[in-house]
């Protein structure tokens, strides 16, 4: 007898749904432990709405399409010497940041996805979950396939995932997924499924494919596409989740909005790296932070936010605080890497005469006035044989782990500092937004793994800071850190363009 | 609350006790209005250590390379403490006037403006 072939409905309606099954002589409580404690009630799973349509046999032939061709492209990069077509060796500093500070973020989101996977009691969002935690991991993959063509021909790729989980300025990205994977299930889909995929994806994938499309990077902007459909899935998700939650019960508004309040300042702090990225490290500018941020947030979060009300969600806090910053942060986020060039993984510079006027117009209000003369500074330092490399190590920020170079939007000359005493012991933050997610919940931050003072307390190696950059962080020092002057990269850069 | 956590009572192990710096303290310094140090500095210092010897060693090597590091009058500097106005005294310990672990210790050089008196 030939088999019957199913029509789609019900393949969907078999390969998902009827996934599921009652528990009869076991306690539904016992079996997802996860789903009540946070305080979100879930009055009826039947209500939401699968956000993919996807059934797993359809989505291995998809998704094995898509990889068919991108190899394809990652081979003819290889072999047409695609690094050669860049714009210069400062661009490749940018692949660097990326793949040691948002590659293993893929990873992370492939864990937490899995996890919360399991936990929800409601099968729609089971098998959602699960599919997105197969995208990411398909996601780091292929970020790692696409970029080893550029660890043969350039230094500080080497140990991506190990300085991952051990160097200073990525304990930032790598303590955000820490924080939303200890949190529980749907905090975590609110913090990483709503606010990061819907509202900030764009401002961090956007800008680096386009980076990478101005400045002759194939293999980036060939992953960039490849991903491109998966995140508009993991986009209906985030918003899925966020209404089914606002939908099914008027108790969980406080708390989403909460957790939004947390994550979008969470997120905009994170996103620092990609303002300073775009500002800074781009040979080709694509369009400045200032204006990403006015097209990405303002704009289109902006509208998402005015749909939102009528479930009573307001604009995250502080988003009159981010607005005002986004003049700033690009530019004492690059300075800080500058003048920490020495502990960083990649190279830094000073901006080209060229670079400070293009910064000097798109910043109007502040470049000169505020950060124009830390260049000039440089610039002397330099002439005068003593490039500028900070002695010690700075203050961080208790919660987001950046050093604390945020400064006050009404006297941008001051640094912003918070303090707060919790049983006795003294925090520090570098805003009110950081300060608030403390107080929220001290027994979660007191656990801060805070790469200073884990040097001090000598858990790093050492004594010195050199044997921790070397041993430690795996770094080569002397050829991953320091000036791109000068630099191996720079040198062989040279060599192969024929540039004396 | 002080965590959602699936157990009732869970306490989070504090990373940051003085009792891991191995005698030290940790001491943040900053130089107010000085941006050419993006942040304040972390320094592990003994309790003991009297004010005197914090100007005298630990801010040269916290500040000394700004240019105009060798133009600063200690005697003009005004002093903050955790965000309270401060007077150090000079042959008094850190611990014996108030400086404690993770104490924050912020100064303003009234005549110097930093460089191109842009507060850099």
């Amino acid at each position: 007898m030939a088999a019957k072939k199913l029509n789609i409905k019900d393949k969907y309606r078999l390969l998902t749904r009827d996934l599921d099954w009652e528990f009869s002589y076991e306690d539904p409580k016992q079996a997802f432990p996860y789903e009540e404690f946070e305080g979100i009630k879930i009055t009826d799973w039947s209500k939401w709405e699968d956000p993919f349509r996807l059934t797993m046999d359809s989505y291995w032939k998809y998704q094995a399409e898509k990889e068919k061709k991108l190899y394809a492209i990652f081979d003819a990069f290889s072999q047409n010497n695609g690094h050669l077509n860049v714009t210069d060796s400062r661009y490749v500093n940018a692949v660097k940041l990326f793949l040691t500070g948002v590659s293993p973020l893929e990873y992370q989101a492939y864990q937490g996805f899995a996890h919360v996977g399991r936990q929800f009691s409601g099968v729609g969002a089971r098998v959602a979950c699960q599919m997105q935690s197969l995208d990411e991991l398909r996601h780091v993959q292929t970020q790692i396939h696409a970029m080893s063509h550029y660890n043969k021909f350039f230094d500080g790729f080497q140990e991506f995932s190990h300085m991952h989980d051990r160097v200073w300025y990525l304990s930032v990205p790598r303590s955000f997924f820490c924080d939303a994977r200890s949190a529980g299930p749907f905090e975590f889909m609110i913090a990483i499924g709503f606010s990061f995929e819907y509202v900030l994806t764009n401002l961090l994938f956007v800008p680096f494919m386009s980076g990478a499309a101005h400045n002759g990077d194939m293999a980036t902007v060939t992953f960039g596409f490849s991903a491109q459909s998966d995140e508009a899935r993991h986009m209906t998700l985030g918003l899925e989740v966020i209404k089914f939650l606002l939908e099914q019960h008027e108790d969980n508004v406080p708390i989403v909005q909460k957790w939004i309040d947390k994550w979008f300042w969470r997120g905009t702090r994170l996103l620092t790296i990609v303002a300073m990225m775009m500002d800074y490290m781009l040979p080709n500018k694509v369009m400045s932070w200032k204006e990403a941020w006015e097209v990405y947030f303002e704009e289109a979060g902006g509208a998402l936010f005015k749909d939102l009300a009528r479930y009573g969600i307001r604009m995250p806090k502080y988003a009159e605080t981010i607005e005002k910053e986004k003049e700033h942060i690009s530019h004492q986020a690059w300075w800080t890497f500058y003048t920490h060039g020495h502990a960083a993984g990649f190279h830094t510079w000073i901006p080209s005469d060229e670079e400070l006027d293009w910064l000097s117009a798109q910043y109007p209000d502040t470049f000169d006035k505020y950060y124009r003369p830390m260049w000039e500074l440089a610039k002397e330092q330099e002439a005068k044989g003593e490039r500028f490399y900070t002695s010690g190590l700075p203050q961080l920020c208790q919660t987001c782990q950046i050093p604390m170079l945020f400064t006050e939007m009404d006297n941008p000359n001051q640094n912003s500092m918070r303090d707060y005493l919790y049983q006795g012991e003294r925090y520090h933050f570098c805003s009110d937004g950081c300060c608030d997610i403390f107080k929220e919940e001290p027994e979660k931050y007191v656990q801060s793994w805070l790469p200073v003072h884990q040097i001090f307390q000598g858990n790093c190696g050492g004594p010195g800071v050199g044997e921790v950059l070397s041993d430690y962080y795996r770094m080569n020092v002397g050829v991953d850190n320091m000036d791109i002057k000068g630099s191996p990269d720079e040198v062989r850069w040279n060599k192969w363009k024929g540039v004396a | 609350m002080p965590v959602y956590a699936l157990n009732p009572g869970y306490q989070g192990e504090r990373m940051d006790r003085v009792e891991n710096f191995h005698g030290n303290q940790i001491v943040y310094l900053g130089w107010d209005e000085h941006r050419m140090f993006c942040a304040a500095k972390a320094f592990p210092l003994p309790p003991s250590m009297p004010f005197a010897a914090l100007i005298e060693n630990i801010m040269p090597e916290a500040f000394g390379q700004h240019p105009e590091f060798k133009q600063i009058n200690w005697d003009s500097a005004e002093w903050l403490l955790d965000g309270e106005p401060f007077k150090p005294q000079a042959d008094v310990s850190l611990a014996d006037q108030g400086v404690g672990h993770k104490s924050l210790i912020r100064f303003k050089t009234p005549e110097l403006t930093g460089y191109q008196g842009a507060g850099v």
